[in-house]
């Protein structure tokens, strides 16, 4: 009896939060707020100002996905989650959607049972230095201790990095990038690695910003998505052909300043099924005609919001990169609307 | 009535189960079996359905899978290609030795303080006071994060103990040419052994087979001393006079471990600074000094109530008894009180231990990777498995803490008042 008393504890405690019903959508508009796991901080992508208002890159997802469901951008609740607490919150439906730096790999896509919409960022595990340690290739990092977050893709990168290159170092486990900064700067660890838009992120926060450099060496893949939990196609279609239209958005040329303007009607008939002048592509997927509008008018297209979150022009200074439209060179791309 | 006569011979009525009370209580508490079991058959139905809704299974194979991740304080061989089962296993070991040390520093501190608040001197008795107090009514937490801030902020990197090529000097020197302070670990020398007898490999991990023979000398030893010192004791009873044995003991305890540690060729294993780190001695990380700290400081604060309450609780007149047949204050301590008081100390001694093991699980918070950061940490995350590592987490802290409170239970027996 004891035992079974012991399990109905803890299933209590585990599942009690129960699991949300399969139509996220209809929640999310019963409730009137999209409920959005981001970063506990990261500057650019996800962090609070002073007044507590929510800004970023993966904020811009949530406003966007909040704006195309909602009509309103502001309607989002923002849930930090750390690296080991972000799944959790998202299969156990604390969250409609995660937009936290987090990587699309096979066994989080099958395993985890989570779906990955779209990527957002392309991305790629690199290192950070003190640059008086004379350190400038990764290759040089053997004996290093290196701090790292737990529960994340870098952690089993760094790993097999060190191995294949027959290098050896000291693990130091960091639970956040708050954590992760603190330690690296008090000298607690000889280098940092997570994504290298972290790693600028980060960097661009700390007081002397050039004192540190970023390897040039990037050791991984680390396609950044949005994800939402696996069984809800509809939801899931949302929040991807959102991140579509603001990516498809910036190919078409349509922009915060002409959307107005465009949405009346265009000679281009891709841009009128994405605006909702021609057809109903909106009905679709259960949204009102002017989804992509709305969407696209919370903070732009994909390239304004790059521009105005973590671009060159910002102090975290990313390029476009792989990020730049396929036009451009770049990955990003989005499926034909029609 | 006041003469009951036997009551006439019944068949049994349904109604008896709840009007006699003879039956009541067995209903109650069948009642109650039911319902409990009914609410438990709920919940893990949900569970199973909940799962099944999810696609997922409820299975422990992700124990054999390679593990892909590296733990910074591994005491028993570990690397990436290691299963998760071998990840938990180093994490219970870390959690294990960090518990162990902190009980051992915590009953030591402890009891010093227990004894010390009780003192005739009023500034050791109150600093003590003060010590139990701010310890005790300050979360864990805190003074274990208040350990790794000092010991990360006060020392140098171990950059500074390199030496500058253009002024041939290094920012920082090592204790005695052996010890370095750093902000991530302290190194220590090693112990080398120049005519090493090898190890022997198990599926655990690689035991010396020096310390092993080490370790035999000195139970010998020790067993050797204890049949000279009973020898001694009988020809006291038999002459009354107690032959010199404080230098036989020595000698039997001390020279063949000494002797035998020459043979092997014995000598430290100095810590070298060698590009970022130091290499050679043993490295014993900040995580886990802050993390024994923490819990150590904080547990023996309650230790030392525990142990003032005992010996408060042991009447004067002990101690005047003590004192009539001549012993001095330290001899009253040690020989009269104190083992009175255990009987009263140990019981919720164990449970101070019991809560030590339970928050070494805030390692999480500094780094360390014991149980809770290994299986419930990387491992549940890596593998997405929370169920399974949550339950399986939760017997290992039920199966460590039972345990501990076995042991201490049959030394409870042992030492508690024996009235024939």
């Amino acid at each position: 009896m004891k035992k079974s008393v012991f399990f109905g504890a803890l299933t209590a405690a585990t599942l009690t939060a129960g699991l949300a019903g399969a139509a996220t959508l209809d929640d999310v508009k019963s409730r009137g707020e999209l409920i959005c796991g981001v970063n506990t901080g990261l500057v650019g992508f996800a962090a609070p100002d002073a007044n507590g208002n929510w800004s970023g890159f993966d904020v811009a997802v949530c406003q966007a996905v909040a704006a195309a469901v909602l009509g309103d951008p502001s309607k989002v609740k923002y849930v930090p989650t750390s690296g080991q607490t972000r799944f959790t919150a998202l299969g156990s439906g604390e969250v409609d959607l995660l937009a936290r730096n987090t990587t699309w790999t096979f066994s989080r896509d099958t395993d985890l049972k989570l779906q990955f919409t779209a990527t957002n960022y392309y991305d790629g595990q690199g290192f950070m230095v003190r640059k008086d340690s004379g350190v400038t290739s990764a290759k040089e990092l053997d004996g290093a201790s290196i701090c790292i977050q737990t529960g994340t893709t870098t952690e089993l990168n760094l790993a097999d990095y060190f191995k294949a290159n027959n290098m050896s170092y000291q693990p130091i486990t960091v639970d956040s990038n708050a954590e992760g900064e603190q330690q690296f700067l008090a000298g607690a660890c000889d280098a940092y690695t997570t994504d290298a838009s972290g790693l600028a992120a980060t960097r661009a926060a700390f007081a002397n910003p050039a004192d540190y450099v970023i390897l040039p060496e990037i050791i991984s893949k680390e396609p950044l998505a949005p994800a939402v939990r696996q069984g809800d196609d509809q939801w899931t279609d949302i929040v991807r052909w959102t991140v579509f239209a603001l990516i498809g958005a910036e190919e078409y040329g349509v922009t915060s300043a002409n959307i107005d303007e465009l949405a009346k009607g265009t000679d281009n008939p891709e841009v009128n099924r994405l605006l909702g002048t021609e057809g109903d592509l909106g009905a679709m997927i259960g949204l009102d005609k002017d989804w992509a509008v709305k969407a696209i008018k919370a903070n732009g297209n994909y390239g304004e919001i790059f521009a105005a979150t973590i671009g060159e022009q910002t102090p975290i200074g990313l390029a476009r990169g792989l990020n730049a439209q396929w036009t451009q060179g770049g990955l990003m791309y989005a499926p034909p609307f029609r | 009535m006041t003469s009951a006569p036997d009551a006439p011979e019944q068949g049994f009525r349904l109604s008896q189960l709840i009007y006699d009370t003879r039956y009541r209580s067995l209903t109650i508490q069948a009642i109650v079996f039911i319902l409990v079991m009914g609410g438990a058959a709920w919940l893990v139905d949900n569970v199973i359905q909940n799962l099944n809704d999810l696609g997922k299974d409820f299975n422990f194979s992700f124990l054999g899978q390679r593990a892909g991740y590296d733990i910074g304080n591994a005491i028993i061989p570990y690397n990436n290609d290691m299963s998760h089962g071998r990840a938990l296993l180093v994490g219970l070991i870390n959690t294990l030795w960090v518990s162990f040390l902190g009980c051992v520093a915590a009953t030591i501190i402890g009891i010093f303080v227990g004894v010390l608040r009780l003192s005739k001197n009023w500034l050791v008795a109150r600093l003590m006071t003060v010590y139990v107090e701010v310890f005790r009514n300050i979360p864990v937490l805190l003074w274990i994060l208040v350990a790794i801030a000092l010991l990360t902020d006060v020392a140098p990197s171990p950059n500074a103990y390199k030496v500058n090529q253009q002024t041939g000097e290094a920012q920082a020197s090592m204790l005695l040419d052996s010890v370095a302070f750093t902000n991530r670990y302290t190194a220590i020398p090693s112990v080398h052994f120049d005519r090493s007898l090898g190890s022997l490999d198990t599926a655990l991990a690689p035991i010396s087979l020096n310390f092993l023979a080490l370790v035999i000398v000195l139970i010998a030893s020790i067993w050797v001393n204890k049949r000279m010192l009973t020898h001694a004791a009988k020809v006291q009873e038999s002459t009354g006079v107690r032959p010199t044995m404080w230098w036989k003991s020595a000698l039997v305890l001390i020279a063949p471990v000494v002797i035998l540690a020459i043979a092997l060729g014995i000598n430290p294993e100095e810590p070298q600074i060698k590009g970022f780190n130091f290499t050679g001695g043993t490295n014993v990380s900040n995580s886990f000094v802050a993390l024994w700290l923490g819990l150590s400081l904080y547990t023996a604060a309650f230790i030392a109530e525990i142990v003032r309450a005992g010996i408060l609780a042991i009447s004067k007149g002990q101690t005047e008894a003590a004192f009539a047949l001549g012993l001095r204050a330290n001899r009253t301590m040690s020989l009269v009180i104190l083992p009175q008081a255990l009987r009263v100390i140990i019981p919720p001694l164990i449970s101070q231990y019991l809560n030590l093991t339970k928050n070494s699980s805030l390692a999480i918070a500094v780094g360390y990777l014991e149980l809770r950061g290994t299986l419930g940490g990387i491992t549940l995350n890596q593998t997405g498995r929370e169920l399974e590592a949550i339950t399986l987490m939760m017997l290992i802290y039920l199966a460590i803490s039972l345990s501990i409170s076995g042991v201490m239970n049959v030394y409870n027996n042992r030492v508690k008042l024996k009235e024939r």
